[in-house]
């Protein structure tokens, strides 16, 4: 919570240095995050996607394995939700909605398994072939809109846009509610982030993963095969950015579009580090950086802020989060130290 | 559709590669200094970023092309303070600390490009040199001799940056304390101390890299101008195994496949274009995955050091 506050400080500084209003950006950004009906719920949008792809960086993160590659498993995710219910159209909704989204969890999965298992078997860095997937599921994304995917409407029309044709009504989510873009999806993720609390702390599996994470060493030697873990734990991660790629498509836009990710695989990271790498801790930090986009859109329009501020502040709470890690471990060491004495 | 490969085409797509290469090369040798001394920097991409903007607005503003290469590497220099505070002063984990620098040059050059210039712009870069005589040999002097000041410092950076490395006392240093922080802490050099020069030298390095771009290649300014080139050059870094020359010898590899691609769409070859995009990226993970093996990484790579625990 500090870091963001200091980010904020920081930012209102460099709003002055630019001549542009702190008190109004800032005013403007928190009315746009809660101040209307529809601003609330936008917010809460935006959380879902953070929150999902947020629990995958937290399975990955805590078997210590970096996945920078929420935004190639997104689109992965995200392709399937558009292929998927266009081609099993005839399907109903009950069959249809759960289909699809295991689909998505799927292809994200293997979006993420390719990196997992070049890290487990020859022991490439996740950290770049995950960045190098997120470009390749761009191009193939670009590949299959302006090809196969794209909207037959569009190439009658001759506006060839880049986009799919809109999906079949039963696969769309029901809103929550009315006139607002708020979808079942929400709900989906919060209960997903239980499961995720259940299965990392309550599961062998999980215990596993963690102590992966805590010390591959010791692991080694209680006989758990850490590769496997490893790769295992970025498929998951990869799973979950698929499923947030998938709620996007079938749960707001009802298509697929370009820049439909939005840099959420990156905020993600971010909100998964300020939520403590726990899966409940993540529900108010996804909701506080949803409000943080939405407000940020706002504040563009408002008061001319650009929006891009708020991926400058971001990458300064990364920094400070990150860099505050040895300080809360030595206060948590002393805290037992005093404890013990 | 003319022949790809004739002669004009061939040294066409060669003549591009060097350009190319240019970026790629400041950012990963600076790069493979950090790393030598076990700090992965991977916000090179964000501090390329901010830098290109820097050199591009400073060039702009003032029509001096060597105060904006001035102004790039200083940015650079700032960015190198940060990430060292944050990785070695705080021990940051250092994958996470570099995406949190990427996002903020991400954010940061987007923020101040739209406030300060608004609208794409150009500026006239650095203008080509030609070197007397070599300059005039058919086919290699076009290629290789008659490029702009940054392309040659680019190249002469490579045997420069391997002498540090391999040849001075400082080099040895950067390596020991990125073998065995232990040891050369023990030895009485400050692991600190050379990490902090290590990456602060490393993200000047892609400062200039960024006003390569801004500056002397594109010669504009947009938003996300590098389009990941700094995480591709941190991919060189490994392919190349710490070593200079074989960093080098990837950077011109990745150029000339990106070459070929720009070529290939140029002529008219009919590939779509994310296909022939996407080739630099599928090349750098095979890459990546072929030479995983002969890799001699630095021992203390990506561990921050505390004394008494290592």
């Amino acid at each position: 919570m500090a870091g963001v506050i200091v980010a904020l400080a920081i930012g209102a500084i460099m709003l002055v240095v630019l001549k542009a209003d702190p008190i109004a950006a800032y005013a403007a950004l928190v009315r746009g995050a809660v101040g209307t009906r529809f601003g609330l719920t936008q917010t809460l949008v935006k959380a879902t996607p953070l929150l999902l792809v947020g629990l995958g960086i937290c399975i990955a993160f805590r078997a210590n394995v970096i996945n920078i590659g929420g935004e190639g498993q997104i689109i992965a995710g995200a392709l399937m939700a558009a292929w998927f219910p266009l081609t099993f159209s005839s399907w109903p909704g009950w069959l249809l909605i759960p289909a699809t989204m295991i689909a998505g969890f799927l292809a994200g999965s293997a979006w993420g398994f390719v990196p997992g298992i070049l890290k487990a078997r020859l022991r490439v860095n996740e950290i770049l072939s995950t960045i190098m997937m997120n470009s390749i599921a761009l191009q193939l994304m670009n590949l299959l809109l302006q090809g196969p995917l794209m909207d037959p409407e569009g190439v009658k029309a001759r506006t060839f846009l880049a986009q799919s044709a809109q999906l079949p009504a039963q696969v769309w989510l029901p809103r929550l509610v009315p006139r607002t873009l708020l979808h079942a999806g929400a709900i989906v993720a919060v209960v997903l982030a239980v499961v995720v609390y259940i299965f990392l702390w309550r599961t062998t599996i999980g215990y596993n993963i963690r102590a992966v994470g805590l010390n591959p060493n010791a692991s080694r030697y209680s006989g758990i095969n850490v590769p496997t873990y490893q790769a295992l734990s970025l498929t998951l991660a990869g799973g979950f950015a698929g499923l947030a790629g998938v709620l996007e498509v079938i749960g707001v836009q009802h298509r697929l579009l370009e820049g439909l990710t939005s840099g959420y695989g990156f905020t993600g990271i971010v909100a998964a580090l300020l939520g403590s790498l726990h899966p409940l801790g993540l529900i108010p930090a996804s909701i506080l950086f949803g409000g943080l986009l939405v407000g940020a859109d706002t504040m563009q329009r408002a008061v001319q802020v650009p929006s891009s501020l708020v991926v400058a502040l971001l990458g300064l709470v990364v920094l400070f989060v990150s860099g505050s890690a040895l300080w809360s471990r030595k206060w948590a060491a002393r805290q037992r130290r005093i404890e013990d004495a | 559709m003319k022949n790809l490969f004739s002669l004009t085409v061939v040294s066409g797509i060669l003549n591009t590669m060097v350009s190319l290469a240019t970026p790629f090369l400041y950012a990963a040798l600076g790069e493979t200094i950090a790393q030598s001394s076990g700090v992965v920097n991977l916000g090179v991409d964000g501090v390329m970023l901010l830098s290109a903007f820097a050199a591009f607005y400073v060039a702009l503003t003032t029509g001096s092309l060597w105060l904006g290469l001035l102004a790039a590497a200083i940015v650079g220099l700032l960015m190198g303070l940060l990430m060292s505070f944050v990785s070695v002063t705080l021990k940051a984990e250092q994958g996470v600390s570099g995406i949190g620098l990427y996002m903020f040059g991400l954010g940061m050059s987007s923020l101040l490009f739209k406030i300060l210039i608004g609208t794409v712009k150009t500026v006239k870069g650095f203008p080509p040199v030609v070197i007397p005589l070599l300059g005039d040999i058919p086919i290699v002097g076009p290629i290789l001799f008659r490029n702009s000041l940054p392309v040659y410092g680019a190249f002469l950076l490579v045997p420069l940056v391997w002498w540090l490395l391999e040849k001075t006392t400082l080099g040895l240093r950067i390596k020991s304390v990125g073998q065995n922080p232990a040891a050369a802490d023990s030895l009485g050099i400050s692991v600190d101390r050379i990490r902090y020069l290590s990456v602060c030298l490393g993200s000047t390095l892609a400062g200039i890299a960024g006003a390569s771009l801004s500056i002397c290649l594109l010669n504009l300014f947009q938003d996300d101008l590098t389009a990941g080139q700094g995480f591709i050059a941190v991919a060189l870094v490994y392919f190349g195994g710490w070593n200079p020359v074989g960093v080098m010898g990837g950077a011109l590899l990745f150029s000339v496949v990106n070459s070929m691609q720009l070529w290939m769409q140029v002529l008219g070859v009919k590939i779509p274009s994310s296909v022939a995009v996407m080739l630099p990226y599928l090349l750098t993970i095979a890459a990546l995955t072929i030479t995983v093996n002969r890799m001699r990484q630095p021992a203390a790579l990506n561990k921050p050091f505390e004394r008494g625990e290592n």
